[in-house]
């Protein structure tokens, strides 16, 4: 008998259908991935089984767990489920924590809201589940509280909470987006064990369907609110009938076309040369807190017409970096270099002419917009970099040009920013960024935050751009595949340093250097997964 | 991303019932500033003309909110004492925050030295109770309008630097605020460019709320003396005046409470009101 059945569920707020007939089942011991692009209805999927819809959300069909229809379940009997047999992991591993309890209290809250148990017997259970997620009480002792944890460890932490009562059902919504890749390995193998030893159903909700196809027995893609297909993940990925689940494998695989036979210049656009930046360390009531130092004596060079990768994970000091390069925050020591001349000191006109060279594109689309602002504004802030800038209908001209160069209509510039999609205002940024023709353009994780299929356009059209414009790139990501599909040359970065260089497709074929042959094995793989689960 | 799913339709049902909200706080307010232009042509009576004959008079067609014990007209003396509370919130007000939001702006965007001095300011004022500072001032300078006015426009001082400094602090940190240093833009261009106007809303919800309190706070200082001095009405020596015959003429008391009640919420309304017309992104929704 199947642990979870759905079947027609339909579910919509005010007069905007999100899910329609959504069917599927789940047997215990299972993993489902539930697979599409933003807005697709896979989180409300999620929410809905969970019960955790918006309270303007109306439900029709029913959900079956554990042979009793739960769909018409009231708030309060669905507080007993959930919890005690559903358990539930959210992206976020920073804000699903309290940052004021101790891991142990935490874990052992949610044991004693469905147990009438004693605080001892409470903590005890807490205590054995720590030790399964992988956090034994003797390297991380109960007593700690979130902020002590890495970002994996947290996400291991909830990931005890939905486990502590030993649920049937665990549905994980996005639980390793915000984790770095060797993170996000460790974590999904945490889960397949789980799900080995005591046998529960996981959904397992997530846009990457290379860790769908690492961690999965069967797939549902979702699309529009619909499934539109659905079956064991070998089948599914291999040769599926449906032409949006086709389109999805290749965005996932993407790797644009570039004209290789661009000849990469002589002199470096941008050069670091020994940036050395620190922070001040956690003070102390007396004596001098140790500076912590986040870029440590690295050295750079981009040259014209190069596209360069700089990868690393969380908190490795990438950011840092591009901060000091862009002139945002100052290095300790060493200098950079733009067209030969450094940041002069405090020099605001000298400082706007080397920044017209070097522009930045930032990862949240939603963010980098002032939301008062509308796009022709947006774009002309950048001009305030020129000596002379172009006012009236020049200024107009410039910008419907700098829109439709990007792949945008030039009646878009009176616009505001949240009336464009995510990929939309990702191509306003790079408008942006292009309106001063800068010789580099800096990507801050500028695809991370992108559907694959739109990833698949940005990073068209940013080839195209730079065949066209002749212009360098600076790409700071964690994503290596990215990276892989787009970059000449890489450096990767750790703990402040740049511990291995070389051109990426080397790199990536003959990793040296001990740390980038972890990371490259940590990437998730679509052809890899699906060689490995299947022996045949 | 898939956080966005959830907030769909979001905004919608509160933006309408928002709007009739403004309009009942406009009416309201309209209401007060009607009544105190009307008061420089027209009022039922003489407000400073004494008829002991009859006083304490019930509301009556002569009389609709009837009289006080010196036989004056209470609906021409709430006329009149509408444009002293008027005034004094506005300038009070706009003092406040002329001199508040540019030191907020100040110190969000330097660290250090400038931004922990104006913070240390802003403690120094916050620590005398707003009324003792304007009996401070009054007794200096003497009771009356004026005095009144800056007393409670220095009070409003920290309150606008401190909201406007933690607002702005947090504005700071978003990554199209880089965007701007990126382009070359400085702390000054940056805080009268970004900041402040998304600070508008917040700002104006703010203003709102201190008009209402300028409004209470003139009353109070009025009831106690220090205010609007006779033969002037005033809403709050009003209230005061009332004290003593309450159990037998309640409606001195009533309808001046009445009336600095009314104004309070009118401007209670247009903050929040505003703060939703004003958000592109809501205004979108409807």
């Amino acid at each position: 008998m199947a642990l979870l059945e759905i079947n027609d569920l339909n579910v919509s707020i005010g007069c905007t259908p999100i899910l329609n007939n959504v069917s599927l089942q789940l047997k215990a011991g299972e993993v489902l991935g539930v697979a599409g692009e933003s807005g697709s209805g896979k989180t409300m999927t999620a929410l809905a089984i969970a019960g955790l819809l918006p309270a303007s959300a109306k439900l029709t069909g029913d959900i079956v767990f554990d042979g009793t229809t739960v769909s018409d379940a009231n708030d309060k009997e669905y507080c007993k489920i959930r919890g005690r047999d559903i358990g539930i992991v959210f992206q976020e591993p920073m804000t699903a924590l309290n940052p004021v309890m101790t891991i142990g209290d935490q874990v052992a809250e949610t044991v004693r809201i469905h147990q009438s148990i004693s605080r001892r017997d409470a903590l005890q259970i807490a205590r054995e589940t720590l030790a399964i997620v992988g956090l034994p009480e003797s390297r991380f002792p109960m007593n700690r509280y979130p902020h002590n944890l890495s970002g994996g460890q947290r996400q291991r932490v909830a990931i005890a909470i939905a486990m502590a009562l030993k649920p049937k059902l665990l549905i994980a919504d996005e639980p390793t987006t915000a984790l770095d890749v060797t993170t996000q390995a460790e974590v999904l193998a945490l889960f397949r064990q789980l799900v080995k030893d005591d046998g529960i159903g996981l959904i397992l909700v997530t846009h990457d369907l290379a860790v769908i196809a690492q961690t999965a027995d069967r797939v549902a893609i979702m699309k529009a609110g619909e499934i539109v297909d659905m079956g064991p993940v070998g089948e599914i990925f291999r040769d599926s009938r449906q032409l949006y689940t086709r389109a999805l494998l290749a965005n996932t695989k993407y790797v644009p076309l570039r004209t290789t036979a661009r000849e990469v210049g002589p002199e470096p656009v941008l050069e670091a040369r020994n940036v050395v930046c620190e922070y001040a360390g956690p003070r102390k009531l007396f004596g001098k807190a140790a500076p912590f130092r986040a870029v440590d004596d690295v050295s750079l060079q981009v040259y014209a017409n190069e596209n360069v990768g700089l990868v690393g994970e969380s908190g490795c000091g990438k950011s840092t970096l591009l901060r000091t390069i862009l002139g945002l925050d100052r290095a300790q020591s060493g200098e950079i270099r733009i067209f030969g001349q450094s940041f002069p000191d405090d020099r605001q006109r000298e400082m706007k002419q080397l920044r017209q060279h070097i522009q930045v594109v930032f990862q949240d689309p939603f963010g980098t917009f002032d939301p008062r602002w509308r796009v022709r504004q947006l774009i002309a802030e950048n001009f305030y970099l020129l000596d002379a800038p172009p006012t009236g209908m020049e200024a107009r001209k410039k910008i419907d040009e700098i829109l439709e160069k990007v792949g945008l209509r030039s009646s878009d510039a009176s616009k505001f920013p949240h009336e464009f999609s995510g990929g939309q205002r990702q191509r306003i940024a790079i408008a942006r960024a292009l309106i001063t023709e800068p010789a580099i353009i800096a990507l801050d994780e500028a695809v991370s935050a992108l559907d694959v299929s739109i990833r698949a356009q940005i990073l068209d059209l940013l080839a195209d751009l730079s065949d066209r414009l002749g212009m360098s790139y600076l790409f700071v990501t964690h994503d290596l595949s990215v990276t892989r599909s787009i970059t000449d040359r890489v450096l990767v970065m750790k703990d402040g340093r740049i511990v291995e260089q070389g051109p990426t497709a080397d790199l990536f074929a003959r990793p040296a250097h001990p740390y980038t042959v972890e990371l490259l094995g940590a990437i998730p793989d679509i052809d890899r997964a699906l060689q490995s689960a299947s022996p045949e | 991303m898939t956080n966005g799913e959830i907030t769909i339709g979001q905004g919608k049902n509160t933006s309408v019932g928002m709007a009739l909200g403004l309009r009942v706080g406009f009416f309201l307010v309209a209401i007060a500033v009607a009544a105190a232009a009307v008061s420089f042509v027209w009022t039922p009576y003489d407000v400073t003309a004494i008829d002991i004959a009859s006083k304490l008079i019930p509301p009556s067609m002569q009389h609709p909110l009837g009289t006080d014990h010196f036989g004056r007209d209470i609906l021409s003396m709430i006329m009149v004492g509408a444009r002293y509370s008027l005034v004094v919130a506005l300038v009070a007000v706009s003092i406040g925050a002329g001199i508040g939001v540019p030191l907020g702006l100040l110190a969000a965007s330097r660290k250090g030295l400038i931004s922990e001095t104006v913070l240390r300011m802003n403690d120094l004022v916050f620590a005398f109770p707003s009324l003792l500072m304007a009996v401070m001032i009054t007794a200096v300078y003497g009771a009356g309008a004026i005095n009144a006015v800056i007393a409670i426009g220095i009070f409003n001082i920290p309150v606008f630097a401190r909201v406007t400094r933690g607002a702005a602090l947090s504005l700071w940190s978003r990554e199209y605020i880089l965007a701007a240093r990126v382009a070359g833009k400085g702390s000054f261009l940056i805080s009268v460019q970004h900041i402040l106007p998304n600070l508008g809303g917040l700002l104006i919800v703010q203003a709102a709320v201190q008009f209402a309190l300028a409004v209470v706070a003139e009353a109070g200082l009025s009831y106690v003396g220090l205010g609007v001095q006779p033969p002037d009405p005033s809403w709050g020596r009003m209230l005061s005046e009332a004290q003593t015959m309450i159990s037998f003429a309640p409606w001195l008391a009533i309808f001046p409470g009445l009336a600095i009640m009314l104004l309070v919420f009118g401007f209670g309304l247009i903050g929040d009101g505003l703060n939703d017309h004003l958000n592109p992104r809501i205004r979108r929704a409807r």
